[in-house]
């Protein structure tokens, strides 16, 4: 449309571009081209690709700590649920390689905006010290890439270990299915995971402190009126979903279930 | 509180854009409770000057909070511990006799230091001249209520415009984003029905110049709305964000 009101001047045209010089197909082309580079590399893109996927793993995690909680109704409860999970097959290896390019995607602009951040300021101050309200400076927002880090990290072993980890069967109703229930308590009374787990749990409440009111910031869904319930839910959700993570493993570390 | 106070300073001297600088520490005597701090640093250089030293050089022009000369880190906050205040209204009953203060310059490698707590902000003119132009009517000027605008959006934006364009957000953002001043920029206008032909250009123009200007991006620390003497919102940056997603999707670029 503005092509064709460029070239001919019409009156009514409010558009003063250059594109009537331009074969309106290949302009196209290269906006688009150039839309796709500004997503990824503009300062506001790779925000709001970090928000979209971090809020995408928001759901997963909490859709896994929720998944969890079937421990508490029984082993056999437990298994059955697994075995549903994986029973889903392709859909669930779609829903699996979606997250795994989100975290991906999440990891690395979060390694290059850190990067960008060193780069911005190489003199550091010899003070320096937050304002305070209306701050959202925290250590949780100043931690972000080494606890992100640190979940990623986690994140392998915690695969390796379960997703990849001890073949056990069971039998349910006639039914042979993996059983992750033993693994489960196996993992939790090995010290070295019953302990680092719980550290890790923590560690992503802190991340989640400043990560969820953070992505809706960064997806331009923030008005002043709604910053501070937002915030303050952010970090009860976080909260909520370590603690959902932490009943599992206390609970069969002392032999409660 | 006494209203004569001695003031131990721990000022940044740097003596060219190539030189590595230093801490240099003074004592101020005889500092008045209502002084300002830019009043303290001239008390200071006259001292200075009569001993035949160099001047801390500093920038400052209105002395009254409006022009967004004046700005240096104080006690590691930009433009000190007084909230919605700029360096040169900030005043000395702030703080105590016997008090060692540290100043700084901003600190960004997007503002080169030129001289002490001087720092070059030509950056943030580029961002503004990235923005371009405003398409107006030309003829008469037209009556000042013609264009109708709704008090809601009025208001905002005249928050937005109040930016001074001091840096402070620059200075105090972990990150050293400029994301605080271009969104300001960018919304003052984006409210209003002037400047609305130019909108979806002006937020891609000016996002990208200031990434080019070497500005880090924004980790939504909100450490920018702390410091600003004019109390600007994070809002603005959602709302730049916004517009910038708009000039994504709308076919109009
Ligand atoms: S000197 Fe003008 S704002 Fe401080």
């Amino acid at each position: 449309m503005y092509v064709h009101c460029a070239l001919e001047r019409s009156p009514g045209c409010h558009h003063n571009t250059n594109f009537g010089f331009v074969h309106p197909h290949s302009a196209e082309m290269t906006q688009s081209r150039s839309k796709l580079r500004s997503l990824f590399s503009s300062q506001v893109g790779k925000k709001l690709l970090t928000g979209i996927t971090g809020l995408a793993l928001v759901v997963f995690v909490l859709e896994h700590m929720l998944g969890n909680l079937q421990f508490l109704a029984g082993d056999d409860a437990y298994n059955a649920y697994a075995h549903f999970l994986v029973g889903l097959g392709p859909a669930l290896w779609v829903v699996e390689v979606i997250l795994l390019v989100f975290l991906l995607m999440h990891i690395a602009l979060g390694i290059k905006i850190w990067m960008g951040s060193r780069r911005a300021r190489t003199s550091r101050y010899r003070k320096s010290k937050s304002a305070g309200e209306p701050s959202r400076q925290t250590l949780s927002s100043r931690s972000m890439l080494v606890t992100g880090l640190v979940i990623g990290i986690f994140l392998v072993i915690h695969l390796a270990s379960f997703k990849y980890g001890a073949y056990y069967e069971t039998t349910i109703d006639g039914t042979v299915m993996r059983d992750l229930a033993r693994l489960m308590r196996q993992k939790f009374h090995d010290p070295a995971y019953a302990f680092g787990y719980p550290a890790v749990v923590l560690l992503l409440a802190v991340h989640l402190r400043h990560g969820i009111w953070s992505a809706f910031q960064s997806l331009g869904a923030m008005r002043p009126s709604i910053s501070r319930p937002v915030y303050t839910l952010g970090g009860l959700l976080g909260l909520g979903i370590a603690v959902g993570f932490l009943i599992v493993p206390i609970a069969i570390f002392f032999d409660w279930v | 509180m006494s209203d004569r106070m001695t003031i131990h300073l721990s000022v940044w001297r740097q003596a060219g854009p190539e030189s590595s600088g230093a801490f240099e520490n003074y004592t101020v005597n005889d500092v008045n409770e209502h002084m300002s701090f830019l009043e303290v640093l001239d008390v200071l250089n006259e001292t200075l000057i009569r001993k035949g030293e160099l001047p801390v050089e500093f920038d400052h022009d209105c002395r009254e909070g409006i022009c967004g000369a004046c700005g240096v880190v104080i006690n590691g906050v930009a433009h000190g511990p007084q909230k919605r205040t700029a360096s040169c209204q900030l005043h000395m009953r702030q703080f105590k006799d016997g008090d060692t203060i540290v100043v700084e310059p901003w600190r960004a490698d997007a503002f080169p230091i030129i001289r002490d707590l001087v720092v070059d902000r030509s950056a943030f003119d580029r961002i503004i001249e990235a923005g371009g132009y405003v398409s107006v009517s030309t003829g008469n000027a037209p009556d000042a209520n013609a264009v109708l605008v709704p008090k809601d959006d009025v208001d905002r934006a005249f928050d937005y415009a109040s930016c001074i364009g001091c840096g402070a957000c620059v200075a105090a953002c972990p990150n050293a984003s400029a994301s605080l001043f271009t969104a300001s920029k960018i919304g003052h206008l984006a409210l209003l029905p002037q400047g609305d032909p130019e909108r979806s250009h002006r937020v891609v123009a000016m996002v990208d110049q200031m990434q080019k200007e070497g500005f880090g991006d924004c980790s939504n620390h909100a450490e920018c709305e702390a410091v600003c003497p004019k109390g600007i919102s994070i809002s603005s940056i959602a709302l730049m964000r916004r517009e910038y997603m708009k000039s994504l999707v709308s076919s109009g670029g």
